[in-house]
């Protein structure tokens, strides 16, 4: 924003759709956000079983698996990021970090989000926060939360881009200065809350087939949620290559790095799954389940592990070594549609496992046309961003002298005007 | 450390301990330390005569719509959103068994430590009851083991049903509406000490009658229901898989550890951020 502007007219012009509006991409996602809403609105009217095929032995359906279970684990880029960047400091990857928080915070607004639908009695959703009585034993109890704050731990992360866009120049000099705080705090409550996802499976031991229970659990979702996250980065940075290089003045140093960052990201996936998979088998072994194998659920799970495991675990070690960035790619493509498996896994297939196939739940066709539209929701709030922000773009020159600047003093506070504007 | 991360910690410390503290007080854990006794019911299946009378009255005493006995005849095997209790009819090689399947409120139940909004609650007397203020996010269906909660999926504002040992009954004084009806004393109200005395007095003087295991003494850390039989569990529907240890339990290392991974994460990552610091930007 420039000096001189109404704060009232730039927001007024930066609403303004940019570019073609009738693109193939936009018609079919707008077409399904509108179904999206139609299909949310007989929800909220009628009652959930309208509109999904949830009923009195399969609790949790696809809604909670993928939105939340899934869509979380690949928010998690961020905090794992943000870890890199500013407790390792390592610059290298700082070019991304931008994006890959603001993937991040729209992560948890709209898939976190969604979980409103899937409330049966949403008006009592506030209780978890300001009701009068909490249930601090539940692990819910402390995802909820979790949720909560590190959402708003991603938007003062993020708020240093959006003072940038709106010129407020005191205001980011602020948020920089409890960046760090903000990064811990973060990272202590996103691995709370990635294994917390998992342990809230614990409970529901006798219901979960015996592959995939375990008391690692939590540790499983937490490990996961790192090449989850790191996954998503790797995939959303080769999207958004393709989509935004072309029309937005990127920064230089981004597209110099970005290959590179990409295969050091896919190394690390690498590794981290190594890691995963060794506690899997470990689990597997000691937990004596061999005779399982035999059957349906047994396949399942040796599909799970190494189609999606095993597989991109190799893809992405040779994509790194050898430097093929399609390799990364495609990995990171499978791992994601491993988390999700794994997620669906155990909420309703391998939940519930002694109730014969033909009653099991399915999802209806509608609760996936609401799921792709909070996809395609969150892919146009992320395009918004990315077209007005600095995210991919430089900062405006006043932010880089204040960047310079800061290192002086420790810290300007809010109130001493005469600091450095 | 400069005093901005100082107190930059002290605050996320606080912060984290306020909430982490309140994971502490797990006071739900300890159903046994109220000095009142669980209340439960024992059900002698040799003695049920698959009358039914026990779901007409559990109906009746709910405000919900009386089963039509009559007709849909051992058609219903599970119970429903209207049908908090059902009896159901098993061949075995002791002829036909007929056993009643409602809540078991468990001594330490799943449900109960499930909800965040504290809607499920074990009551001081051993009841697990339901309230309005809940948010309908099903965990509690998620971790029953014996899958008894139900949700009216159908309704726009659906409410969880379930039985509750008939807990307005017992505030008044009144035992609970299937007991009160039982024309066989089938079903037996009490504490669960007198109960699982009565049980096992049985179990000692008809050895022949029933097998010598008093299902729900110990299942899930035992529950406030308890089933007597004359032929193993497992013939007649039930779940003879189930641990002794309280499900509650498996949660728990997981929330004692949130304090400690708040403190050491802290300490970690601010030694981490020092060491790594560049020399010229720092």
């Amino acid at each position: 924003m420039r000096e001189s502007e109404n704060i009232f007219t730039f927001l007024r012009k930066e609403l303004r759709p940019r570019g073609n509006i009738f693109t193939p991409f936009n018609i079919i996602s707008g077409i399904t956000i509108l179904a999206g809403a139609i299909l949310i609105a007989i929800r909220f009217i009628f009652g959930l079983s309208y509109v999904t095929n949830l009923n009195q032995e399969f609790p949790w359906g696809l809604w909670v698996a993928f939105d939340v279970m899934a869509g979380v684990a690949f928010s998690g880029g961020a905090y794992v990021l943000c870890f890199v960047v500013y407790i390792l400091n390592e610059e290298k990857y700082h070019p991304i970090i931008r994006a890959t928080i603001l993937n991040g915070l729209l992560g948890y607004m709209f898939y976190a989000g969604a979980l409103v639908f899937d409330l049966g009695r949403w008006w009592n959703a506030m209780n978890a926060f300001i009701g009068r009585e909490f249930g601090v034993n539940s692990v819910l109890f402390l995802v909820a939360w979790h949720f909560f704050l590190y959402t708003i731990c991603l938007l003062i992360e993020y708020s240093q881009v959006l003072c940038e866009w709106l010129g407020l120049k005191r205001v980011r000099l602020f948020v920089k200065s409890i960046t760090l705080g903000t990064v811990i705090f973060g990272i202590w409550l996103s691995t709370l809350h990635q294994a917390g996802i998992g342990a809230l499976v614990l409970m529901a031991k006798p219901n979960i087939h015996p592959l995939w229970f375990s008391e690692f659990v939590p540790v499983l979702f937490f490990v996961s949620s790192l090449f989850a996250g790191l996954s998503m980065v790797i995939f959303e940075g080769s999207i958004s290559k393709r989509v935004f290089w072309g029309r937005l003045p990127i920064e230089h140093e981004h597209v110099r790095s970005h290959d590179e960052i990409l295969l050091s990201l896919g190394k690390a996936c690498a590794v981290i799954m190594f890691g995963y998979f060794f506690i899997r088998l470990f689990d597997f072994i000691h937990g004596h389940h061999w005779v399982y194998l035999g059957t349906i659920y047994g396949m399942i799970y040796v599909i799970e592990n190494v189609g999606f495991v095993i597989v991109p675990m190799i893809l992405f070690s040779v994509g790194a070594r050898e430097r093929k960035l399609l390799y990364v790619k495609v990995a990171s493509l499978l791992t994601m549609i491993g988390i999700i498996i794994n997620r669906f896994n155990y909420v309703f297939v391998a939940y519930k496992w002694y109730i014969p196939f033909s009653m099991k739940y399915i999802p209806t066709w509608m609760e996936v046309v609401v799921t792709l539209s909070i996809v395609f929701l969150e892919i146009w709030a992320f395009r918004f961003c990315v077209n007005r922000m600095p995210v991919l773009t430089p900062m405006p020159a006043w932010a880089k002298k204040q960047d310079e600047k800061k290192s002086e003093e420790a810290v300007i506070p809010l109130w001493r005007k005469e600091a450095i504007l | 450390m400069e005093r901005r991360d100082f107190l930059k910690l002290c605050l996320s410390s606080a912060g984290g301990l306020f909430l982490s503290g309140f994971a502490r007080s797990s006071r739900a854990f300890s159903g046994e330390a109220s000095e009142k006794e669980f209340m439960g019911i024992l059900v002698d299946t040799t003695k049920c005569i698959g009358c039914r009378s026990c779901e007409v009255a559990c109906s009746s005493s709910h405000g919900l719509p009386s089963p039509n006995i009559e007709q849909e005849v051992w058609n219903v095997n599970d119970t429903t959103t209207e049908r908090l209790t059902v009896i159901n009819r098993f061949s075995t090689a002791q002829g036909n068994i007929f056993v009643k399947k409602q809540c078991m409120h468990c001594n330490i139940p799943a449900c109960v430590a499930a909800c965040l909004v504290k809607a499920m609650k074990k009551r001081e007397e051993g009841h697990v009851t339901w309230e309005e203020n809940c948010m309908g996010c099903r965990y509690c269906m998620f971790s029953c083991p014996f899958g008894i909660p139900r949700f009216e999926y159908a309704s726009p504002t659906p409410r969880l049903q379930k039985c509750d040992l008939c807990y307005e009954r017992y505030l008044r004084g009144e035992p609970p509406a299937c007991v009160e009806t039982c024309p066989q004393e089938a079903l037996i109200f009490g504490t669960r000490r007198e109960l699982l005395l009565e049980a096992k007095k049985r179990i000692a003087l008809y050895p022949k009658r029933y097998v010598p295991h008093v299902y729900g003494e110990k299942e899930v850390g035992g529950t406030g229901y308890m089933y007597l039989a004359s032929v193993p569990f497992d013939q007649i529907g039930f779940r003879t898989d189930l641990e002794s240890k309280p499900l509650p339990e498996y949660t728990r290392p997981f929330l004692y550890s949130e304090p400690l991974v708040l403190i050491f994460w802290c300490l970690f990552f601010l030694g981490l951020n020092r060491i790594t610091k560049k020399e010229e930007k720092r």
